[in-house]
């Protein structure tokens, strides 16, 4: 008998007797009068900066800029521009990437947090191994707890994905909060109105 | 293992150092305050409380046919799925796997599950090394010591420690102990890990029946700079982590970090589905006396453990002791229950660490009666003997006493004459309590001396 | 109501205080007292150490001695808490099962069952309240810091009745004081620190006295206090209560 069929008939013997799954009431839920506000709020706490745009002119301005003073940028964002295509790239090759814009699909309210799909991404390693981390939001997408987000969501639709809330940071050190761990040293978000 | 000390002998070395004990004491009460103000800000805390627990009984409930589908829907995925019966059969699917492919750069984030089945050890052993790259783990690792907490490994360690371990191992400025100094320094080192390597390993926090997918939370960023930097990924899971469906995630990813420091969210929750082009990713789904707990009718809720250490960080003997203390990889109240069914011998002394206040039931995110069960625990260790002769005779004797009202009557007043009249014979230093404390005074009357004599008719 | 006066077996021994405190003041409250005289413990603390087994002699003592009553009250959360989870008697369950049922701790007895709204005592001094654990998470005397629900507090709600007591509260509410049963010696170290830490806080509120309703904590810091030299003085919430002098 193999090691699985040995845990899978230990545990049919040992589990208790069945028990139901709760209803989870959306009524139950804490509603905020501004989601975006609430967002915007939470996002800086965890050491995220938030903006709101009504179009993407000084983001394209901003790209050129950074592209013109050498440093490398990824865009993943058709508004701003053509597609940087990474899929195959590797981490060594990706290794001095410093700024990535990325596309969100959409944000969480209570935690500040925002899914983003591996297509958006373009290569799973791009919004950890990037210095820096632009990512854009409609604003209508702001949904205010995980409940509506995994309900508005199909996390499995790909091979990856990940809900993301602020830059890396860890805080081992006595506790002392320091903000870029092995992440990305900051987060900007655009929330497009 | 019969030189490891036992809580309450290592909880008196840690506590000999007054000053800091009370900082880390401190240190982890504030962790608790964090918590509280995250939870104040739900007004549906508690209701959260009782879904994650509603769920994880469920899911405990049919945990055989959960197991089944993950595992059908994760192969679907391309992912390697791999059983193993215990510690030791996991770190020998792991080698397999690394001598299959041929690897040696190995880097790992925090898995405690690896560190119960003592990996990182069996692997050096062999002559494998790996690079923990949790910040925290990444420091213990240098300093060649386990872990003191689950979710703050380096938790007992101040600034000025980590900045000589730094300096010894990064060669980072002597005396240097900025931790934004010491976190970049331990970026730039860990980072040529994470592009260099060839095998990447993970934890996992949630996995999911419905989909196949493991979730892996970190506010570093290290699991997934290692997992999709190298070709190979293996992800680490006690079998209790299975949930049941996708939208479940939104409970539990709402009650873990909240629960675990005070934040809203951890920085990432990496939702993993398949590997990518070209890479392996295996799972290894282990036992190590789950199913035995499970079976245990007063036990088994001790799986719905998310590990979120909100108990290590309430409960007031683990702050003035440490997770050291415990000896064991999951310290704290919540290893006092999961312990003593893995090794009652040697973690017989663990259900006995507490004073039953109750905090720890009361802040588990999943509502694990943790405190009952320590009672429970003490009941098991007596009966299978597992505790001091003194101890035992003692309290034979108080049971015998307490049967018969005469003799306990006798004994009582008895007592109180002894520490009357010869108090020497009781303040001394073969009585524990008078070590650091006034015994009470003792009367001439009972209380019962006092109603014969005032009241009864 | 024929009230069963349940005392402690260290109360009975060390602080017959406590003991006439309060059947005094169950008295002025009108209630029928009666002290079965042949009772010893609750079984408590050879439970807490794993012994339950060896309880039964106990049990069966305690329940032949309170059979019958309507109530039975003790001033000790952590004593009633523990008979109403775990006495059991083979030979008269029904007997067990009524007192289980009908145990109260003093304070829970005097605001939910008699309901008193006011008290004529007074005892103008700074006081400490020390919540003990069982009482509180166990018993529900009062809500905790832990949980995200209503705050209320049966003790602080009688001890306001109090004339001139200014109540103060620790630092930390409901953090244990360390005491915990045989855990006092047998991790004498970590339990001593925990008292002392309470202490401290209670010092910084320049407390006259500390005061709860579970006289095994406030034997434990009262030990500590007079190691310490401390003026602080311990008293029981039934003596203050009943109207100390």
């Amino acid at each position: 008998m193999s090691a699985r069929e040995d845990i899978l008939k230990a545990i049919a013997g040992n589990k208790p007797a069945s028990a139901a799954l709760p209803a989870i009431s959306f009524d139950e839920l804490i509603q905020y009068a501004d989601v975006l506000a609430q967002f915007k709020t939470v996002l800086q706490s965890i050491g995220g900066v938030a903006e709101e745009i009504a179009d993407f002119d000084a983001l394209k301005k901003e790209i050129a800029i950074k592209k013109e003073t050498g440093e490398w940028v990824i865009n993943r964002i058709e508004a701003l521009g053509p597609l940087d295509a990474v899929d195959n790239a590797s981490a060594t090759q990706l290794e001095k990437l410093d700024v990535a814009y990325i596309q969100g699909t959409l944000a969480v309210a209570e935690n500040g947090c925002i899914w983003l799909y591996e297509s958006q991404m373009g290569n799973r390693i791009v919004p950890f191994i990037c210095q820096h981390l632009v990512i854009v939001v409609d604003a209508k997408n702001i949904v205010p707890t995980m409940h509506h987000a995994y309900q508005q969501l199909d996390t499995a639709k790909e091979g990856f994905g990940v809900f993301l809330a602020g830059p890396s940071k860890t805080a081992d050190i006595e506790q002392s909060l320091v903000i870029g761990a092995h992440g990305a040293r900051s987060l900007r978000v655009f929330l497009l109105r | 293992m019969s030189n490891t000390l036992n809580h309450a002998q290592a909880a008196a070395n840690f506590i000999a150092d007054e000053p800091r004990t009370n900082w880390h004491n401190e240190t982890l009460w504030f962790v608790r305050q964090k918590r509280d103000k995250a939870a104040h800000g739900l007004p549906e805390w508690e209701k959260l409380r009782e879904w994650a627990s509603q769920i994880k009984n469920h899911t405990l409930s049919h945990l055989d046919e959960y197991l089944i589908e993950f595992e059908k829907n994760a192969k679907a995925n391309g992912v390697q799925v791999h059983w193993a019966a215990n510690g030791d059969e996991h770190n020998r699917i792991v080698y397999n796997i690394i001598q299959q492919n041929n690897v040696t750069k190995i880097v790992k984030s925090k898995s405690m599950l690896t560190e119960e089945c003592g990996m990182n050890e069996f692997l050096h052993e062999k002559g494998i090394d790996i690079v923990d790259t949790d910040l925290g783990e990444r420091i213990v690792q240098f300093r060649k010591e386990p872990p003191s907490h689950i979710v703050l490994p380096a938790i007992h360690l101040k600034k000025k420690d980590v900045s000589d371990t730094f300096h010894e191992h990064l060669h980072t400025e002597k005396d240097n102990h900025d931790p934004q100094y010491l976190t970049e320094a331990a970026r730039q080192h860990l980072r040529e890990k994470f592009i260099e390597a060839e095998l990447a390993m993970t934890g996992v926090n949630f996995a999911v029946a419905e989909t196949g997918a493991f979730v892996v939370c970190t506010n570093e960023g290290n699991a997934d700079m290692g997992a999709h930097a190298a070709p190979i990924h293996i992800a680490c899971m006690g079998f209790e982590k299975i949930i049941p469906k996708a939208e479940h995630l939104s409970v539990f990813l709402r009650l873990l970090a909240r629960s675990a420091t005070g934040q809203p969210i951890t920085t990432y929750s990496s939702h993993f589905m398949k590997p990518r082009p070209g890479q392996q990713v295996h799972i290894v789904i282990v036992d190590n006396e789950r199913s035995k707990q499970l079976g245990r009718t007063d036990f088994k809720n001790s799986l719905k453990c998310i590990r979120c250490a909100a108990c290590f960080n309430t409960c007031p003997v683990y702050r003035r002791s440490g997770g050291h203390s415990y000896h064991t990889a999951v310290a704290g109240p919540i290893g006092s229950i999961l312990n003593p069914n893995i090794d009652m011998r040697a973690n017989a002394d663990l259900p006995f660490a507490s004073t039953l206040c109750g905090s720890c039931s009361n802040v588990c995110p999943v509502k694990i009666d943790i405190h009952d069960q320590l009672w429970k625990w003490r009941q098991v260790l007596v009966a299978e003997g597992y505790v001091d002769t003194t101890k035992k005779i003692g309290l034979k004797g108080m049971a015998y006493l307490f049967a018969k009202p005469g003799l306990y009557r006798f004994a009582g007043k008895a007592g109180r004459a002894v520490m009357r009249i010869f108090p020497f014979l009781v303040n001394n230093k073969l009585n524990a309590w008078y070590k650091q404390r006034e015994m009470p005074a003792p009367p001439k009357q009972s209380f019962r001396d006092w109603y014969i004599k005032n009241k009864k008719s | 109501m024929r009230v069963g006066l349940f005392i402690p077996c260290y109360i009975d021994q060390f602080y017959p205080q406590i003991g006439i405190a309060t059947l005094e003041l169950l008295e002025k409250l009108g209630c029928d007292v009666s002290f079965p005289l042949n009772q010893t413990c609750c079984g408590q603390p050879m439970a807490n150490s794993g012994f339950a087994a060896l309880s039964k002699g106990c049990d069966k003592n305690f329940v032949a001695n309170f059979r019958g009553f309507d109530y039975i009250v003790g001033p000790s959360g952590s004593c009633v808490l523990h008979l109403k989870e775990h006495l059991h008697d083979d030979q008269f369950p029904g007997e067990a099962e009524h007192i289980r049922k009908h145990v109260y701790e003093l304070t829970e007895f005097l605001v939910d069952i008699l309901k008193v709204e006011k008290l004529d005592v007074s005892f103008p001094h700074k006081v400490g309240l020390h919540n003990s654990c069982h009482g509180q998470r166990g018993l529900h005397l009062s809500s905790m810091s832990e949980q995200m629900l209503p705050a209320f507090s049966k003790p602080e709600k009688l001890l306001g009745m109090v004339n001139g007591l200014q109540l103060s509260m620790p630092a930390r509410p409901d953090e244990c004081c360390g005491f915990g049963g045989t855990f006092c010696v047998f991790e004498e170290a970590v339990s001593v620190k925990m008292g002392k830490d309470r202490i401290e806080e209670h010092e910084a509120n320049g407390v006259e006295y500390i005061t709860g309703y579970d006289e095994s904590c406030l034997m434990h810091l009262e030990g500590i206090l007079k190691r310490k030299g401390s003026p602080i003085k311990t008293i029981h919430i039934a003596e203050i209560l009943n109207g100390k002098a």
